[in-house]
């Protein structure tokens, strides 16, 4: 490799906020064709950094080289001229707006005054057919899954001729499958001369995609390495600054009385389709129960239902004792629910509050926090202290708002606040998405410990490891019916593969059985 | 080292003062173009701002003047706040003030008679102002529970409102409330009895700032600790922020949304009691025409917070007042202070109230971008 192959240069980048050095002297480059893997610490600077590189934000000092000429980038607008396109974990997209549509907003192709729609429709299926992305320009935005949607951001950034791709976090909410086509989709682009640099918090996809990874710790550059030269505990280790326990530790569980008992649910979805069908189940005290599943199995839903956000058509739902069915939040987190929802930007959090407020969302009312409607203010941020120290929240104050912290924090104000509260069920939806492995090695073990001291968990998350490595017992669900409930030391990756194709093991027994 | 020090107070004042910069600039804005639009028409700018700041601000009457004109503006500024925080706009302030002064000038000349007795001070003059509280949450309340329970708008309903209750309060003051004594050629109710009356702080004639006043500030005070002091005004500030994270905080947000509303409303039939209990001592028809309108320009120039308000109110009810002694002086006509208002609302608000409006849809409609996961 020469210098020549060098594309983009970020050198001695240093960027403060107040009360934080975000990025400090931080130098990475970008060759032709490679993709360079963007690793860190929730709160390490990742995605400020690219932020600069797109123009969002204006470093302290430091230059962004382009091609070996120091260029200064003053808005996005400068980026994509110079050939940078992003793809923010934060999709742009209007969703009443077609695929076209939105792939031209901002950059209107107009015919005598008139939007051209057909032309841009023809160079979208140009597009999508050369680098195998299959996007529809007439597809209603509102109406693709998460993955299609990234393919439209990524023919966004190819329409305008983008030859630099950066990828934040983009397979966080991705399914497995979804997340194999992203990386046929990178090698495609890198195949043809397109760079791209690639953040996310799995060890594993860096190893199998980057030619190249950048760790960031604490707003440094720790390291750039070859996947070859390392493996996940270096990767981990060299993020965290420790040795990071990738396994979860943990006693057999005892499981003692029912906190969560499910009768024959019937749930709708928002275009009024039975999402779930007929689902029972119970949850003791001291276990895990956890639900497997590929994402839009109803399993949004389920959580949903059980947790008093979503009517429920049918069935009957109890709680630690008391029918809880159809019953609004309020009484149900007073029975002893605490709930960690899968959108965090949504239900999870007030993004305008400090992260002080957000820490009491969902027991300000309470004492210690309130006296008779009052708030006790010290009492709040006393909490906050507390919650930061015990869960390593990266935040200059418990006053700074919530939409100041890195997505990761973010997701870690909400775990903090739902796990410290004294419950009897914990309800987890994708509880360590977007966390970084020091992260979710501490809240494996919270909530482990929880389990041990008698709260009911039940836990639903794409990640199939993290399931296995937590459950008791683990529920699959498919297309909104529980296939299967197996103990967790009796299934495997394979088993549980097979039933959340739809599977059941009888079948394939069958199947594999030769017929008389 | 000094140096640095000053640095940091300069920062920390900066900080401070931030919040106010964006009003303060617009004020400015409008002074400096309504300058010019008075040098066009062939004024003196600087003579006319002259006597608008000696109306406003030169004697001692000219100050409690001030502080009647402001009185309104501040209660209604504040009603228009509350519900901006829970996220509502409440365009309908207008007709709650009007319902607050019906309902006060009613209780302060009637009850007396229907019991057949006087009625001291001290009992006459709450339930007076209180009728006005209730009559104001009442017609806010509606439009509030309308939104909570079937989702339509609020900003069409309190309009709808603002026309339901400016006809019957016409109706009222033309026919059964009409003031009976034979010299009356206008519409407006009888005077209300002594006992309702709140008297003026000051026994000085000409000197017409009343007690309304010291209770508008004490309201401020009040709304502020409302709304950041108490549980209720954290759900409030958390509907308004992210309903949906109020619904899975186990907030009631559909009673939440009707109650801001109706305590909004409950602010603005205030004002309309006030009027009526402490200034006017009856209703009359257009006697508070615009206040509800103005309130909305006020909580915006207050940014709504309490504080910020009594300020705006203080200066569009400066503005108001100086403005006869600033016609009397140079006869540039009362009208350039309704410009020079609506300049400094036009540079305040533009984006504000764009925003607002697009986040009230965004929320219905769900015209909203794509989340996905805050990288
Ligand atoms: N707009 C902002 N204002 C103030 N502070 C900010 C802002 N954006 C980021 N920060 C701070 O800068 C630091 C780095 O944040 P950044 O978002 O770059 O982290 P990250 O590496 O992307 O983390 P994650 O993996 O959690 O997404 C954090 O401490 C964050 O609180
Ligand atoms: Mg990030």
């Amino acid at each position: 490799m020469t210098a020549n192959d060098i594309v983009l240069e970020a050198n001695e980048i240093t960027k403060h906020f107040p009360g934080v050095l975000a990025n400090d002297h931080v130098s990475i480059d970008l060759r032709k064709g490679e993709i360079h893997a963007l690793l860190g610490e929730n709160g390490a600077g990742k995605t400020t950094l690219m932020n600069i590189l797109y123009g969002l934000y204006k470093p302290d000092s430091g230059q962004v080289v382009l091609n070996g000429k120091s260029i200064v980038i003053h808005s996005p607008k400068d980026s994509i001229e110079a050939g940078i396109g992003m793809v923010h974990q934060h999709f742009m997209l209007i969703p009443a707006f077609s695929v076209a549509e939105n792939i031209m907003l901002g950059d209107e192709t107009t015919h005598a005054g008139v939007l051209d729609i057909k032309a841009v429709s023809q160079r979208v299926r140009e597009l999508s057919h050369q680098y195998g992305l299959e996007v529809d320009p007439d597809a209603k935005v509102g109406q693709l899954s998460v993955g299609a949607q990234q393919r439209v951001e990524i023919v966004k950034t190819l329409y305008r001729n983008a030859n630099i791709i950066i990828l934040d976090e983009p397979t966080a909410v991705l399914t497995p499958q979804e997340t194999e086509d992203l990386f046929r989709i990178m090698r495609q682009l890198t195949a043809r001369g397109v760079s791209i640099i690639f953040i996310t918090h799995k060890l594993k996809e860096v190893l199998a995609v980057a030619d190249r990874i950048t760790v960031m710790r604490a707003g440094r550059v720790a390291g750039t390495v070859k996947p070859k030269e390392t493996n996940e505990p270096k990767l981990a280790s060299m993020m965290v600054g420790r040795e990071v326990i990738l396994t979860v530790q943990k006693q057999p569980a005892r499981p003692k009385d029912e906190v969560l008992r499910v009768e024959d649910l019937r749930v709708l979805d928002d275009r009024d389709l039975e999402v779930i069908r007929g689902v029972s189940f119970d949850v003791r005290s001291g276990e895990i129960f956890g639900i497997a599943g590929v994402q839009g199995n109803g399993q949004t839903q389920l959580a949903e239902a059980l947790t008093g956000l979503r009517p429920m058509k049918n069935g009957k739902v109890i709680m630690a004792g008391k029918d809880v069915s159809g019953k609004p939040p309020r009484p149900i987190i007073e029975t002893g629910l605490a709930h960690i929802p899968e959108d965090r930007q949504r239900h999870g959090l007030v993004l305008s509050y400090s992260v002080a407020d957000n820490m009491v969302l969902c027991n300000y009312y309470l004492e210690p926090f309130a006296r008779g409607g009052v708030l006790q203010q010290e009492k709040v941020d006393e909490n906050a202290r507390r919650l930061i120290r015990d869960f390593d929240v990266r935040t200059p104050s418990p006053y700074v708002p919530t939409s100041k912290l890195s997505g990761g924090n973010q997701q870690k104000v909400i775990v903090a606040r739902e796990l410290s509260r004294p419950v009897k069920l914990l309800i987890a939806s994708q509880p360590t998405r977007g966390l970084d492995v020091g992260s979710i090695e501490y809240i494996h073990k919270e909530i482990v410990a929880m389990r041990d001291r008698g709260v009911g968990v039940l836990l639903i998350s794409a990640e199939l490891d993290e399931i296995m490595a937590l459950s008791d017992r683990i529920a699959v669900m498919y297309q909104g019916q529980i296939m299967d409930v197996v103990k967790a030391n009796e299934a495997t990756k394979e088993s549980l593969g097979l039933l959340m194709a739809g599977i059941k093991s009888s079948e394939t027994a069958e199947a594999a059985a030769p017929r008389p | 080292m000094q140096s640095t020090a000053d640095k940091g107070f300069i920062r920390r004042l900066g900080q401070l003062l931030n919040p106010l910069l964006v009003p303060f600039l617009a004020i400015v804005t409008a002074v400096i173009l309504g300058g010019i639009i008075i040098k066009v028409v062939g004024g003196d700018p600087i003579a006319a701002y002259k006597g608008l700041v000696q109306g406003a601000f030169g004697s001692p009457s000219a100050l409690s003047e001030t502080a009647v004109w402001s009185t309104p503006y501040i209660f209604a500024g504040l009603a228009v706040a509350l519900g901006f925080k829970g996220g509502l706009f409440n365009i309908g302030a207008e007709g709650q003030i009007a319902f607050g002064a019906v309902a006060a000038a009613l209780i302060g000349y009637a009850l007396p008679g229907w019991l057949h007795t006087s009625i001291p001070p001290y009992i006459h003059i709450p339930l007076a102002v209180g009728a006005g509280i209730l009559a104001g949450a009442i017609w806010g309340g509606i439009p509030g529970a309308l939104k909570a329970y079937t989702g339509g708008h609020e900003v069409i309903n309190t309009i709808m409102m603002n026309y339901i209750a400016l006809n019957i309060t016409s109706y009222l003051l033309n026919g059964p409330m009409r003031d009976p004594n034979p010299l009356n050629l206008s519409a407006r109710t009888p005077e209300i009895a002594v006992s309702a009356r709140i008297p003026p702080i000051f026994d000085i004639p000409g000197m017409r700032v009343h007690w309304g006043f010291v209770l508008a500030l004490l309201m401020a005070v009040v709304v502020w600790w409302l709304l950041w002091k108490t549980t209720l005004g954290f759900e409030i500030r958390t509907v308004g922020a992210n309903p949906d994270a109020a619904k899975y905080a186990g907030i009631n947000v559909k009673w939440i949304i009707t109650l801001t509303m109706a305590l909004s409303g409950a602010l603005a039939g205030l004002a309309g009691a006030i009027e009526v209990t402490a200034l006017n001592y009856r209703h009359e028809l257009g006697f508070s025409t615009g206040y509800g309108f103005d309130a909305i320009a006020i909580a915006l120039l207050g940014k709504n917070n309490p504080y910020g308000i009594i300020l705006a109110a203080i200066l569009f009810g400066a503005m108001r007042n100086g403005a006869t002694r600033m016609q009397f002086l140079t006869q540039i006509p009362i009208d350039i202070i309704s410009v020079i208002q609506a300049l400094i609302l036009l540079f305040v608000a533009a984006d504000a109230i764009i925003r607002f409006i697009y986040r009230i849809r965004a929320r219905e409609e769900r015209v909203v971008l794509t989340r996905g996961w805050g990288g």
